[in-house]
């Protein structure tokens, strides 16, 4: 047994993300032998039986018209796999969180509307919980001449400058009641480079709730680096496992093998 | 056959949609029932009682709706099924919200996870919420641990945990140190992660609770 194992608490997850468009998965998921890869249902009962630990559907429907579909989608999902499920994109209202958490969604990732309403956080952690307020974080690296490496907060897909210390946002959404941090570095998303670590670490160390790494996976070892380096308590990753590069299997007994704390089913 | 009904009790803590939809899963002959209402409760032959947010604002909807004497009546005399929040309102007391009493069914207090890294002298305390899957041990044994491995993963997410409770208590997780996972006690039987979310073991400990007589 390992030193994780002898402390116990919870192992380090592993959360595919979706991104779900008017209802559908988007951007390929291409499992071998699935009949549809679009159907968010049964794209979540793979991941389910493959001993995935949480799913994340990021809701990237451009028109707000369309958004309840995605309600449906949650519902349907959560009627048949019974694990965690966050649902984020979109959400600008307690009445938009309550939607989704009677849904069958366990936690909803606030991304802009935190920004744009202070205060927003902590009214939805105090009337839903902690425990369901995951406050995603897109952060980029600025250079502001002074030689060390600061992050700030982006809107819109990095396009948006904020002005915000990536750091000090998270520190503060975390005094306001978040129960979780999802931590997308822009510049890494996409390009299959690995984490930015030292962005990783420096907000985990920062803040005392779990901390999700996100965006630049591309391969097993980018994993490893993200718990080892990066200090991440989950790691969230999406076309290693969508196009079948790597089952989650593989991936846990990789992070096994380096002494990463995992949860392993038989599958 | 008569079916029988499993009443989930709904105070306005949390989705009840995944715990209704997990007992359906397991159980096609129950009928499953949301209510908050005390009629039902006392003609139901099964109860869940879930709940997450904040203890203080559980006591004092349970309150409102009347519900605290139904519950206690129901918990004396039927398969109860209490789940994360819903475990831990039946303690004496809890820390949280500057200390609140609890349905007082089990003695025993919850705790905040600082308070008790900080007791237990744990070098480098964990992130608070607990959040993820982690292994539970049995201490004892119990016709609900039925098809359950020894020690197997369920899913938690906690701030405030239950200390350890002697016999009541029947299963064990260690966070820098052992807290309650599963506290047991004649016709009670109640579980600080959420078997609606983990996965297989969940659905198994779901489905044995549904063919539980009540007796240890």
């Amino acid at each position: 047994m390992n030193d994780a194992a002898e402390i116990g608490g919870p192992a380090k997850r592993i959360i595919p993300c979706l991104d779900v468009d008017q209802g559908r998965v988007v951007k390929g998921v291409r499992f071998v032998d699935i009949r549809d890869a679009g159907d968010p249902v049964e794209v979540a009962r793979r991941y389910d039986a493959a001993g995935a630990d949480e799913i994340t559907f990021l809701d990237i429907t451009a028109s707000s018209d369309e958004r309840e579909t995605l309600v449906q989608v949650v519902e349907a999902v959560a009627s048949e796999v019974f694990m965690p499920l966050t649902v984020g994109g979109g959400i600008r209202s307690p009445a938009d969180i309550r939607r989704m958490l009677n849904a069958g969604a366990d936690k909803v990732g606030i991304n802009t509307a935190a920004i744009r309403q202070p205060g927003f956080v902590a009214e939805a952690a105090s009337r839903f919980g902690s425990q369901c307020i995951v406050v995603a974080i897109d952060a980029k690296r600025v250079d502001d001449g002074s030689g060390t490496t600061r992050w700030e907060v982006f809107t819109h897909g990095g396009r948006r400058a904020t002005g915000i210390d990536a750091v000090e946002w998270a520190v503060r959404m975390a005094a306001d009641g978040a129960g979780e941090i999802l931590l997308t570095s822009m510049d890494r998303d996409g390009t299959r480079e690995g984490f930015d670590l030292p962005l990783t670490r420096a907000v985990s160390d920062a803040v005392s709730v779990p901390v999700i790494a996100s965006g630049g996976v591309g391969g097993l070892q980018h994993l490893v680096d993200g718990v080892v380096d990066g200090h991440a308590d989950a790691v969230l990753a999406a076309s290693i496992f969508h196009f079948g590069e790597y089952t989650i299997a593989e991936a846990k007994e990789y992070m096994a093998a380096h002494d990463i704390f995992v949860r392993r089913v038989d599958c | 056959m008569r079916m029988g009904t499993i009443a989930v009790i709904d105070y306005g803590m949390g989705n009840l949609r995944s715990v209704s939809k997990a007992l359906e899963h397991v159980d096609d002959r129950s009928r499953v029932l949301i209510t908050h209402e005390a009629e039902p409760i006392r003609r139901a032959d099964r109860i869940v009682f879930p709940g997450q947010g904040a203890i203080g604002d559980c006591m004092s909807e349970l309150r409102r709706l009347e519900l605290e004497q139904v519950l206690l009546e129901a918990a004396r005399n039927k398969p109860f099924l209490g789940i994360c929040l819903g475990m831990q309102a039946l303690l004496e007391c809890s820390d949280e919200n500057g200390g609140v009493d609890g349905l007082g069914l089990l003695a025993g207090r919850v705790r905040h996870f600082r308070d008790g890294f900080d007791e237990a002298g744990v070098p480098t305390p964990g992130k608070v919420p607990l959040m993820g899957w982690t292994q539970v041990r049995r201490v004892r044994p119990h016709p609900l641990w039925h098809g359950i491995d020894e020690p197997d993963w369920f899913y938690f997410v906690h701030s405030y945990y239950v200390e350890l409770l002697g016999d009541a208590t029947a299963g064990v997780s260690r966070y820098g140190f052992d807290f309650t996972a599963v506290v047991a006690r004649d016709n009670i039987f109640a579980t600080q992660f959420h078997p609606e979310k983990s996965q297989r073991a969940g659905l198994q400990l779901l489905a044995n609770f549904t063919r539980w007589d009540g007796t240890c």
